[in-house]
């Protein structure tokens, strides 16, 4: 279904961090551009669609104060808002905001000082407390329709997962239990929560109720990575076993049900994955990292 | 990340430390009671109450340069030496093969733990070991004993996520090193271009079901169907979980000895160019903050406990090749440029210069050649460093 194309190499290798590869395309410019944390730096790759040109960028990690120690980078993921684009790098240090293309940072954020946030058109509006433990990933409604009022989801180490209606003020909708298992990665489409877990389960939720529609033994180890194609219902899942399946999720309104069906498999030869994502909102192509890798696998539909 | 990962890394480089010399000693037929000594100092070092008391406290780690001189300081500990002299040929960043050797087991078994939680049976294999290294020491052993303690108390409260930060943090400790290991290489478990190898097979971790079954439920919780699917390996149930007590079966063989007299300890490594440059490049990038972590260092070995002189030892050589033969073709066959060294290990009797702090810093300056000048303690030791 899927065959290997060319790779991207990138300047330092990923890390193995859950959700650790970003993919933004910009149909304008006819680019696409890809993230991958390394420590404490990003690497950037600018990809023309005609694949002639590769263009490299590092990101590092601010530090404020040289005295303490370095800072090493979460997440970086593209935020997609309607009037503009960004790069969201997390540290420990604290939350950088940079122009889609990292060419300039338009916010800073820093953790545990009392300096104030600063940045261009970006304000601190809200801060949410209901986690217990640390959160893991952060998810929006992706399939672009508004009708849905469950509109957000995150995720945390004891599997919980809260579901939000966002805007002015955040609403908190409903909360999922997760059995004290790690959520390291989750995705929301069509009002249904997909959560990937450390036990290598797959499951889906209705958002607004909880309730359970699948669960897939879907990994024999931890899953870093989930990402969801809204035009089409293809699901791509990623983990340390060094599997990426491809999954289709169905929904039939009518019933209220959602199924979910097995399609690929691949294997990347003794790599830990920590990242894949779909390179388009039809999930025709894929691209692929893993710990230690200091390349980009990319798969495309055949 | 996680600020509790550094008493593990020690603890378990430490282990395989143990073992690699424990090995050397006995495969060149030292004698037993100076074998035994030998080991009674490095452990009795690396288990000093003062010395663990820092390490506990809850930090980040070290740079890779830092860590290396603890354990460069802690073979010191013991009435045998590293010769450093013998080290001195091999390119600046490649001579501690026996460090490399520490370093590349030690990222086999985080890489290969099935979950991130049983990093801390791997460690149980090592605190194991030590114990019955000094059986018939019951000081030490008591020493031993409260660390185990010490190390169950804060450990086993923990979650599998933050097992799993941990693990991750040990990771990027470990990134890019593609060392390649002789003993992985025989064993199949390393491939020639330095990457481990990732079974897809075998039992699944303890609280994993094997991949394969697609369940749909309704929506009063019913499940409607039950649907198979090929998982691309061959996996099979989970083995129980090891014990996490201090007496116990692990289950996991990782960070178990794998030496033996029979098996000996190949320190005959080699990196292709490209994974040694990469090697240089992390080891040579500026750190603003050298010095800060140099300070805290310097404040470690503070802790570092006093060794007595053995007076009845007499001189001896060990070396980490099998035979003297090996090790001079070794030394003549070597490229400079490939990162593989020798470590000659030379018990001699001049310990009177080896025991206190203070001698052991200056022997640092002696054996370092680029120290003068530095005007802190930061910019000494520092200088010490860079001459390694």
């Amino acid at each position: 279904m899927y065959h290997k194309e060319r790779s991207i190499q990138i300047k330092n290798s990923a890390s193995a961090l859950y959700n650790n590869l970003d993919v933004l395309r910009i149909a304008p410019t006819r680019l696409t551009y890809f993230t991958v944390v390394h420590a404490n730096v990003v690497n950037m790759v600018s990809a023309s669609w005609d694949g002639l040109n590769y263009s490299h960028r590092q990101l590092q990690s601010k530090e404020p104060n040289v005295a303490t120690s370095t800072s090493l980078i979460m997440q970086a993921a593209f935020c997609v808002l309607p009037s503009r684009d960004l790069l969201v790098v997390t540290s420990q240090k604290g939350i950088q905001m940079y122009e889609s293309d990292g060419s300039i940072m338009v916010y800073w954020h820093a953790l545990d000082t009392p300096e104030t946030p600063t940045g261009s058109n970006i304000t601190l509006s809200e801060v949410l407390e209901e986690h217990k433990e640390s959160i893991t990933d952060i998810a929006s409604e992706c399939s672009g329709c508004q009708s849905y009022i469950a509109n957000l989801v995150t995720a945390d180490d004891g599997g919980t997962l809260c579901v939000w209606k966002s805007g002015e003020e955040f609403q908190l909708l409903n909360k999922i239990s997760g059995f004290d298992v790690t959520c390291s990665s989750v995705k929301l489409w069509k009002g249904t929560v997909v959560a990937g877990y450390g036990t290598g389960l797959i499951r889906l939720y209705e958002a607004i109720t909880g309730i359970l529609h699948a669960e897939v033994n879907a990994h024999a180890r931890w899953i870093y990575s989930l990402d969801i194609a809204p035009f089409s219902g293809l699901l791509l899942s990623a983990a340390e076993d060094s599997f990426v399946r491809v999954w289709n999720v169905t929904m039939t309104p009518e019933t209220n049900s959602v199924e979910i069906g097995h399609l690929h498999n691949e294997c990347v030869t003794d790599t830990q994955i920590c990242g894949a994502k779909f390179c388009d909102s039809d999930g025709y192509a894929f691209a692929v990292t893993g710990y230690d890798l200091s390349e980009i696998i990319r798969y495309v539909q055949t | 990340m996680s600020a509790r990962t550094l008493p593990l890394l020690f603890i378990n480089l430490g282990g395989e430390m143990l073992y690699i010399l424990d090995q050397r000693l006995r495969a060149q037929n030292i004698p037993a009671d100076k074998a035994k000594k030998v080991m009674n100092d490095i452990i009795t070092t690396m288990f000093n109450k003062k010395f663990l008391e820092e390490l506990f406290k809850p930090q980040e780690l070290y740079s890779k340069k830092a860590l290396r001189t603890v354990f460069d300081r802690l073979a010191h500990a013991s009435i045998m030496r590293l010769n450093q002299a013998s080290m001195d040929k091999a390119s600046l960043f490649h001579k501690s093969t026996l460090y490399d050797l520490m370093t590349m087991a030690f990222k086999y078994q985080v890489l290969l733990c099935p979950r991130p939680k049983d990093i801390l049976l791997v460690s149980f294999n090592h605190m194991d070991a030590i114990k019955d290294f000094v059986k018939d020491t019951p000081s030490i052993l008591g020493q031993v004993d409260e660390t185990y303690q010490q190390l169950i108390e804060m450990y086993t409260p923990l979650s599998n996520g933050e097992f799993q930060l941990i693990r991750q943090t040990l990771l990027i400790f470990f990134q890019d090193m593609h060392i390649r290991v002789s003993i992985f290489l025989k064993d199949k478990v390393q491939s020639s271009n330095g990457r481990f190898v990732l079974p897809t097979c075998g039992p699944v971790p303890h609280g994993t079901q094997v991949p394969g079954l697609i369940r749909i439920f309704s929506c009063s919780g019913d499940e409607l169907t039950r649907q198979k699917f090929n998982n691309g390996g061959n996996y099979n149930s989970p083995l129980r979980e090891g014990s996490f007590d201090i007496f116990g079966d692990r289950i996991t063989k990782l960070g178990t000895n794998m030496y033996s007299v029979s098996r000996p300890v190949e320190t005959h490594m080699s990196g292709t160019s490209k994974n040694s440059a990469q090697h240089t490049k992390v080891n040579a990038a500026p750190n603003p903050l050298a010095k800060e972590e140099l300070n805290l260092l310097a404040r470690l070995m503070g802790g570092l406990d006093v060794q007595k002189p053995g007076n009845t030892d007499s001189g001896f050589r060990v070396n980490l090749f099998a035979t003297d033969e090996e090790e001079e073709e070794a030394l003549i066959s070597r490229p400079d440029e490939l990162s593989y060294g020798v470590i000659n290990i030379q018990a001699t009797k001049d310990q009177q210069a080896n025991p206190e702090l203070a001698k052991i810093m200056g022997e640092f300056t002696e054996s370092g050649d680029q120290c003068d000048g530095a005007s802190s303690k930061g910019d000494d030791l520092l200088a010490m460093m860079d001459g390694l």
